[in-house]
């Protein structure tokens, strides 16, 4: 008899003991907390060859955080097929990191979700003014009008890679700076049994990043000034025909690209099987695969006709990495502390220099360490003819369906099947009916 | 337990809430997997059904409960089929129904054929048969992520076999995009699956009787007439489980594919839950993928209540 109550009791209890725990996850959605100051989460995104190589980066600069502070930053590095989903899981559910890095496009789309800590005027007093900061980072922040959702932390730009010894093979005495030139040289290059340019064809966001400036180029934006998606424009059209054609008509990019997607083509360049490569600061990554950095030269990407500059003349995106604090943080001091920290000169030149990007801030910057070759041509493509990408609520979701499309029109050519100006409006224009309806 | 009943008969007037407890106790010791059910599998459901009509986008994930409702408006979009939402919906849809329908039937094929020749005894069976359930046991990560590797158009094996050395193709074929992608899904989802229905099988013909096919050969039955009249009827019951479950797992799979070809599928081979992923998570707009996810729930309940009304109706004339 008692052994009976006793198990009734216990199912009864456990049932209760389940509720209550089921019920009692839930968290405030409102602003942050200060409830634990002495730990915070991190979630970096993967910046080097590997997850391994960021930790060890950036590891003993948490560790000097620690001693300034006394503030144990738990770190998470998260490969960016996982990112975004992580953080809107994060968003969701409101269990989260406190600090966080994002691709800064994605900032205002994370931005019109609310789970970030907007940087208004005070916060920023807190890490020493936005003055500190590049104006072009600062561009791909946020929405215009609002108050950032994000820090820069990272810069980066796109870049033409070459390999030294395959443009001498070939006769080539310098670097292309327009398409024409791009594509004649690729024909000698080929002509010598190597593969010209490399291409990430089924990888959405480098579709996105390189149409963005083909668009550009032509004169063309995806976005009215009134933040509605127009893809269909002639000058988009005739930008993202103009990529797919490097590889459909001028035949530089191998049609073997048209799958890549997981940076095939750096390995390809890396090997020497491949003579160009457009890429954003790639010569970390360039030289954790083992290409000496003597081994290959770096240009801007090349335009229509000219020098780059602005407008028509823009040539690369403004790419980067922004920090983000958590709005849902239960440490808010400690994140602006860490932020603070992370964007400090010493640290930027220190982590700057380890992730071959440029830092965002202004006195790093001017450091002598950024002055090499390879660093001038990122500085000045982006202080003088980079753009950020349409800094819109729907970014976000741009990236997806213009990509595929850019990845689909890439198949058709694989396929053999012709590549016209119809087909792409007709992939274009589906993207487009793909866009939320507002 | 048994202290109590010995002594109740002077104790009368106190057996029945005895009895009331005694009855009430297994739903008692019910409760608690009764309650993690609920949660596990019900609240999920529930939650989805509600999420499907809200206008769940970005701009109110973080706290969704004020997300305005939007009645049916999600599966309006989802089902009109002259808007590309809902053409797309419908391609991925029928898709997805050839995809099924073929690699169940391979599966169901290859694995019975198996089960059927590793019946008789031989030397290295046991070998064959912890061979053929390797593909069943690989993490299904690592298993696809090896056939990406060997479905690559500039490095992979299997362009390396047709084409360098069997010269069966004029030129490299692309596996991962394009029209091609079909069949590499398929290849890679039979591979994966056919184990599992050789190991329902194998299992079903453990309960065959010997003497049936030994009275059979005695009758003159040859190899094919046991198959026809002993194997298959016998198995009956395992088959009818066994395709239901290949046809749900199929049909529902989400792994194989995202990890073939990623977050965006190539139009040829675009199963419907990454679809319905794709509509949801990337473009942010999880209302409208609730939708499609409880127009697909209701699609299986429909197939699997239909399914199961017929084979057990076919079941029963034949035991009559």
């Amino acid at each position: 008899m008692r052994s009976i109550r006793a198990a009734a009791v216990g199912a009864v209890t456990m049932s209760l003991a389940l509720a209550a725990t089921a019920c009692g996850g839930g968290s405030s959605t409102d602003g942050g907390s200060n409830d634990s100051p002495k730990t915070l989460t991190y979630w970096a995104s993967n910046q080097g060859a590997s997850i391994a190589i960021d930790k060890k980066v950036l590891q003993p600069e948490l560790d000097k955080f620690q001693k300034q502070t006394g503030i144990k930053v738990k770190l998470e590095v998260v490969p960016w097929s996982d990112l975004l989903n992580r953080i809107l899981t994060a968003t969701t559910s409101g269990q989260g990191p406190d600090v966080l890095n994002i691709g800064n496009t994605w900032s205002a789309s994370l931005q019109a979700t609310g789970a970030l800590l907007p940087w208004d005027a005070t916060n920023f007093g807190k890490i020493g003014g936005k003055d500190r900061f590049v104006d072009s980072a600062l561009g791909s922040t946020g929405a215009e009008g609002k108050d950032p959702a994000a820090v820069p932390l990272y810069s980066m730009a796109y870049a033409l890679y070459y390999n030294k010894e395959i443009f001498a093979d070939a006769g080539i005495a310098k670097p292309p700076t327009t398409w024409a030139e791009l594509v004649a040289d690729g024909k000698k290059i080929q002509a010598k049994g190597k593969s010209a340019l490399g291409a990430e064809g089924a990888n959405v966001s480098e579709n996105i990043h390189h149409t963005f400036v083909f668009a550009k180029q032509h004169g063309g934006e995806f976005f009215t000034a009134g933040g509605k998606a127009d893809f269909t424009n002639d000058a988009v059209v005739a930008g993202v025909k103009q990529y797919v054609d490097l590889m459909a008509k001028d035949k530089v990019i191998p049609t073997g690209d048209a799958e890549y997607a997981q940076n095939q083509s750096v390995s390809d360049f890396a090997k020497g099987k491949q003579a160009m490569l457009l890429w954003q600061s790639a010569a970390a990554n360039l030289k954790s695969q083992g290409m000496a950095d003597d081994k290959y030269g770096i240009a801007p990407v090349p335009v229509q006709s000219g020098t780059p500059g602005t407008g028509a003349q823009v040539n690369s995106m403004v790419a980067g990495i922004n920090l983000a604090v958590f709005k849902n943080t239960d440490n808010l001091d400690g994140s602006t502390k860490f932020v603070k920290f992370m964007t400090s000169d010493a640290e930027q030149k220190i982590l700057n220099t380890a992730y071959s990007s440029i830092p965002p801030v202004k006195a790093a910057q001017e450091d002598a360490s950024f002055n090499s070759a390879s660093n001038s041509v990122l500085k000045d493509t982006l202080a003088t003819s980079a753009a950020a990408l349409p800094q819109v609520a729907d970014e976000s979701q741009f990236e997806t369906a213009v990509g595929t499309a850019v990845k689909d029109l890439f198949a058709d050519v694989a396929a053999g099947r012709a590549v016209t100006t119809a087909s792409v409006k007709a992939k274009l224009e589906k993207a487009q009916q793909q866009m939320p309806a507002k | 337990m048994h202290k109590n009943s010995p002594g109740s008969a002077e104790k009368a007037p106190r057996r029945r809430p005895g009895r009331i407890r005694r009855i009430a106790l297994p739903y008692l010791l019910l409760l608690p997997a009764l309650f993690l059910e609920l949660l596990v599998h019900l609240v999920p459901m529930v939650i989805g059904i509600v999420m499907s009509f809200k206008e769940l986008t970005q701009f109110y994930i973080r706290d969704w409960g004020t997300a305005p409702w939007s009645g049916f408006d999600n599966y309006k979009v989802s089902v009109d089929f002259d808007a590309p939402v809902g053409q797309d919906l419908l391609h991925s849809f029928f898709v997805t129904v050839v995809f099924t329908i073929l690699s169940v039937s391979f599966c169901w094929l290859i694995g019975t054929a198996a089960a059927v020749y590793m019946q008789d005894n031989f030397r290295g069976r046991g070998i064959l048969r912890a061979l053929f359930l390797v593909p069943y046991a690989l993490p299904v990560y690592a298993a696809v992520i090896t056939w990406v590797f060997m479905f690559q158009h500039d490095n992979g094996l299997v362009n390396h076999v047709l084409h360098d050395q069997l010269h069966i193709t004029s030129k490299p074929s692309f596996w991962l995009i394009g029209d091609n992608s079909f069949y590499a899904l398929l290849i890679v989802h039979v591979w994966k699956g056919w184990p599992f229905a050789f190991l329902i099988v194998m299992a079903g013909l453990q309960n065959i009787p010997k003497e049936l096919y030994e009275a059979a050969a005695l009758d003159g039955a040859g190899m094919v007439q046991q198959l026809r009249r002993i194997t298959l009827p016998s198995l009956r019951p395992v088959n009818q489980v066994l395709v239901l479950v290949l046809f749900l797992w199929t049909f529902n799979d989400f792994n194989t594919p995202y990890v073939l070809f990623g977050k965006a599928a190539p139009e040829a081979a675009d199963l419907i839950s990454v679809h319905i992923y794709q509509a949801s998570f990337v473009t942010w707009n999880f209302g409208t993928g609730s939708a499609m996810s409880v127009l697909l729930l209701l699609f299986l309940l429909v197939v699997t209540g239909v399914y199961l009304a017929l084979t057990s109706r076919g079941r029963r004339t034949a035991d009559v």
